[in-house]
C-alpha cells in the first residue's frame, strides 16, 4: 500500500486528497443540513416506526400464522422507511435548491456537480440505515422477532442497496416538480405506491386487481427481497427482483439526466 | 502579494496606464425565448478596477454576470475570463460570485457554509479572514435561517470570497437592504478593492455606482449606452434637477422641451432636465404662481435617466 502511494505522482496525490476532502465535506454538510431539518429528519423516521408499532406490534400480536405479523411487517415497513428517506432526501432538496437559485450559486464555484448529487445519495443512505436499524431493534425487543446477526446484516445490506433505485427516482422527481410543491408531489407518488406494493398490508389481503398492479411496482420487488431474508418471501427467484430494480434505476437515472440537461440547456442555451 | 497589487494599482493610476483586461465580452448576443437579453454587447473588465454595471431591471445585467460565470453560453459573440472559457474549472477557481438567490439552505451555520465552499477551491482563504472581511465574526455560529437580511447578504458575499478570487462578480449585492446595511456592505466591498481585487458590480442604485465604482457602464436594453468614470458620465450629460411647486399637470410639465423625467414628490415636482434655464423660463411662463424653486446639479441618477431616455428615444 505504502509503495503504491509513493509511486503516485505528487500532483495526482494532492488532487486526490483535495477531491476526497471536497466530497466528504459535501456529504457531511448535506447530512447535517437534513438532520437539523425536522420536516425531514423526524418525519422519515417517525412514520415507518409509528406504523410498525401500530400494525406490527400492537394489532399484529395475535397473528399465529407460519410468519408472525411483527416479522413480516418489519421487512415491509423497513422498505417503506428507506423509500421515504431516499425520495425525500433527494427530490425535496434538489427541487428547492435548483428552483430557488442555490444550485446556481454552487454551479458558479468549481464544485464538481457529481459531488453534489453523490452527497444527497450518501445522506439518504445513512438515514435509511437509521430507519432500518431502529425497526429491527423494535421488532427484536418488543415484537419477539427472531433475527440472527447474519440475517440482520443481510437485511440491512439488501435494503440499503435497494434504496439506490429510490434515490435515482428522487433525483428524477427533483427535476420535474416545483420547489414548493415537491413534498406534496412526492407524497402523492410515495404513499399510493407503498400501499399498492403491499408495504402496509400484505398483498394477499388486497383485491386481485391491486395484487396484479403491485407486482409490477419496484417497492414490491424490494420488499420481496427483504421478506426473503426473514423467511417470508414468495417463491420467485431473487435475481428477477434485482433485475426489475436495476432496470427501474436506469430508467430513473435517464429521466434525471434529461432533467439535468434541460436545466443546463436553459442556462447554457 | 496584496501589498504589491495595491502598489501596482497606485503606480498605474498615477501614470494613467490602462490595466490589463481580465475579462471581456465581445459582441455578445443572448436571447431567452422571444426576449432579447443582450444585443451585440461588448465590455472589458480591467485588473484592479471596480466596474459598475448600471441599468434598470431587465437591462441584461444579470445575463452579463451569468455569461462571465459560464452559467450561460452566448448565442453569438465571445466571452473570455482570464483568457479562457469561463466554463472551465481553471477559470472558475479564480472567480467568486455573489448571485441573487431566493433561498439558501437555512439549517447550516455560517461557518459551515463557508467551510464547505472553501473546500471547492485549491487555495481558500482562512475561515477567520473571510469572517472578518465580510463582518460575520460575531454571527459565525448562527444558523443561516436565524440571520437578518443584511447578515444573509453578507454570507452570500462571504461565499464569493472563499476561494480568494482575483475577480469578483457581485450581482445586485445590496438589493432589498436598508440604508444602514447597504452602507455596511459598501464598507466590505471597499476592503476588497483595497486588497487589489477586480470587481464587477451590477446595480440599479445610482448612488451605489457613484460611491464605489472606478468606472461605470450604463447598460440599457441589452447593450452598453455609455461608459466612463462616474464623473465623466455625469459631465457628459450635464443633467440638472429642478424642484418646484406648481399647479401644472404632470403631463404638461413632461411636454416641455428639454424635460427628461418628472416625478411627484409630495406637494412638489422633481423635474430632471438636460439644461435648467430654458425649462425654468417655460415653467414660469405657464404658471406665474410657481414657487419653491430649487435647482441642483445632476446626480448619477439624472445622468442615468438622461442616457437611457435618449437611448429609448423618449426625449423628443
Amino acid at each position: 500500500m505504502a509503495t503504491a502511494t509513493s509511486t503516485l505522482p505528487a500532483a495526482l496525490e494532492t488532487r486526490l486528497a483535495y477531491n476526497f476532502k471536497l466530497w466528504l465535506k459535501e456529504a457531511k454538510y448535506e447530512y447535517l443540513k437534513n438532520l437539523r431539518l425536522r420536516t425531514y429528519s423526524v418525519s422519515v423516521v417517525v412514520f415507518p416506526v409509528m406504523f410498525y408499532i401500530l400494525f406490527g406490534l400492537i394489532l399484529g400480536r395475535h397473528g399465529d400464522g407460519p410468519i408472525r405479523a411483527a416479522t413480516y411487517l418489519m421487512a415491509t415497513y423497513a422498505t417503506f422507511g428507506i423509500m421515504g428517506a431516499s425520495l425525500f432526501g433527494t427530490a425535496a432538496g434538489l427541487a428547492a435548491e435548483r428552483g430557488l437559485g442555490w444550485f446556481e450559486v454552487k454551479r458558479s464555484s468549481p464544485m464538481p456537480p457529481a459531488a453534489y448529487f453523490a452527497a444527497k445519495i450518501i445522506m439518504s443512505v445513512i438515514f435509511s440505515a437509521q430507519v432500518v436499524l431502529l425497526l429491527m431493534l423494535l421488532g427484536v425487543t418488543l415484537g419477539g422477532v427472531k433475527l440472527s446477526l447474519v440475517c440482520a446484516v443481510k437485511l440491512l445490506a439488501i435494503l440499503l442497496a435497494g434504496s439506490l433505485p429510490f434515490c435515482a427516482m428522487g433525483l428524477a422527481l427533483g427535476y420535474f416538480v416545483g420547489p414548493n410543491s415537491a413534498p406534496a408531489a412526492i407524497n402523492l407518488i410515495y404513499l399510493p405506491m407503498s400501499f399498492c406494493s403491499g408495504l402496509w398490508v400484505p398483498l394477499m389481503f388486497l383485491p386481485r386487481i391491486m395484487r396484479q398492479l403491485g407486482e409490477i411496482l419496484p417497492p414490491y420487488h424490494l420488499s420481496q427481497l427483504a421478506l426473503g431474508v426473514v423467511g417470508a418471501g414468495n417463491a420467485e427467484p431473487g435475481l428477477k427482483h434485482w433485475e426489475v430494480l436495476i432496470g427501474f434505476t436506469l430508467i430513473c437515472l435517464g429521466i434525471a439526466r434529461i432533467g439535468y440537461q434541460r436545466d443546463e440547456g436553459k442556462t447554457y442555451g | 502579494m496584496i501589498a504589491s497589487l495595491e502598489e501596482s494599482r497606485e503606480v498605474r493610476r498615477s501614470r494613467g496606464e490602462p490595466a490589463a483586461v481580465v475579462a471581456r465580452l465581445e459582441e455578445v448576443s443572448k436571447s431567452y425565448g422571444a426576449i432579447k437579453a443582450l444585443d451585440r454587447l461588448s465590455l472589458e473588465i480591467r485588473a484592479g478596477e471596480l466596474l459598475a454595471l448600471l441599468g434598470p431591471n431587465g437591462a441584461g445585467k444579470t445575463t452579463v454576470v451569468k455569461l462571465l460565470l459560464g452559467l450561460a453560453r452566448p448565442a453569438s459573440g465571445r466571452v473570455r475570463v482570464f483568457d479562457s472559457d469561463p466554463q472551465r474549472p481553471a477559470s472558475r477557481v479564480r472567480v467568486g460570485a455573489m448571485l441573487q438567490v431566493a433561498r439558501v439552505p437555512e439549517t447550516l451555520r455560517v461557518r459551515e457554509h463557508l467551510d464547505l465552499f472553501s473546500s471547492y477551491y485549491p487555495k481558500p482563504l482562512a475561515a477567520e479572514e473571510i469572517l472578518a472581511l465580510a463582518g460575520l465574526t460575531a454571527v459565525k455560529d448562527r444558523l443561516f435561517g436565524e440571520l437578518s437580511g443584511g447578515e444573509r447578504q453578507r454570507v452570500l458575499f462571504a461565499l464569493a470570497l472563499c476561494g480568494d478570487p482575483d475577480l469578483l462578480f457581485l450581482d445586485e449585492p445590496t438589493v432589498g437592504l436598508d440604508v444602514e446595511a447597504r452602507r455596511a456592505l459598501w464598507g466590505e466591498i471597499r476592503k476588497l478593492i483595497a486588497r487589489g481585487k477586480t470587481v464587477l458590480l451590477t446595480t440599479h442604485y445610482m448612488e451605489e455606482a457613484d460611491a464605489l465604482a472606478d468606472r461605470v457602464a450604463v447598460i440599457n436594453k441589452g447593450s452598453v449606452a455609455r461608459e466612463g468614470t462616474p464623473a465623466e458620465i455625469k459631465a457628459r450629460t450635464a443633467g440638472r434637477r429642478i424642484r418646484c411647486i406648481t399647479r401644472l399637470e404632470l403631463e404638461t410639465v413632461l411636454g416641455i422641451p428639454g424635460v427628461i423625467a418628472v416625478r411627484r414628490d409630495r406637494e412638489a415636482y422633481e423635474i430632471s432636465v438636460s439644461q435648467a434655464e430654458p425649462v425654468l423660463r417655460e415653467l414660469l411662463r405657464a404658471d406665474t404662481g410657481l414657487w419653491g424653486v430649487e435647482v441642483t446639479g445632476a446626480g448619477l441618477e439624472e445622468a442615468f435617466l438622461a442616457l437611457t431616455q435618449q437611448e429609448n428615444g423618449k426625449e423628443e
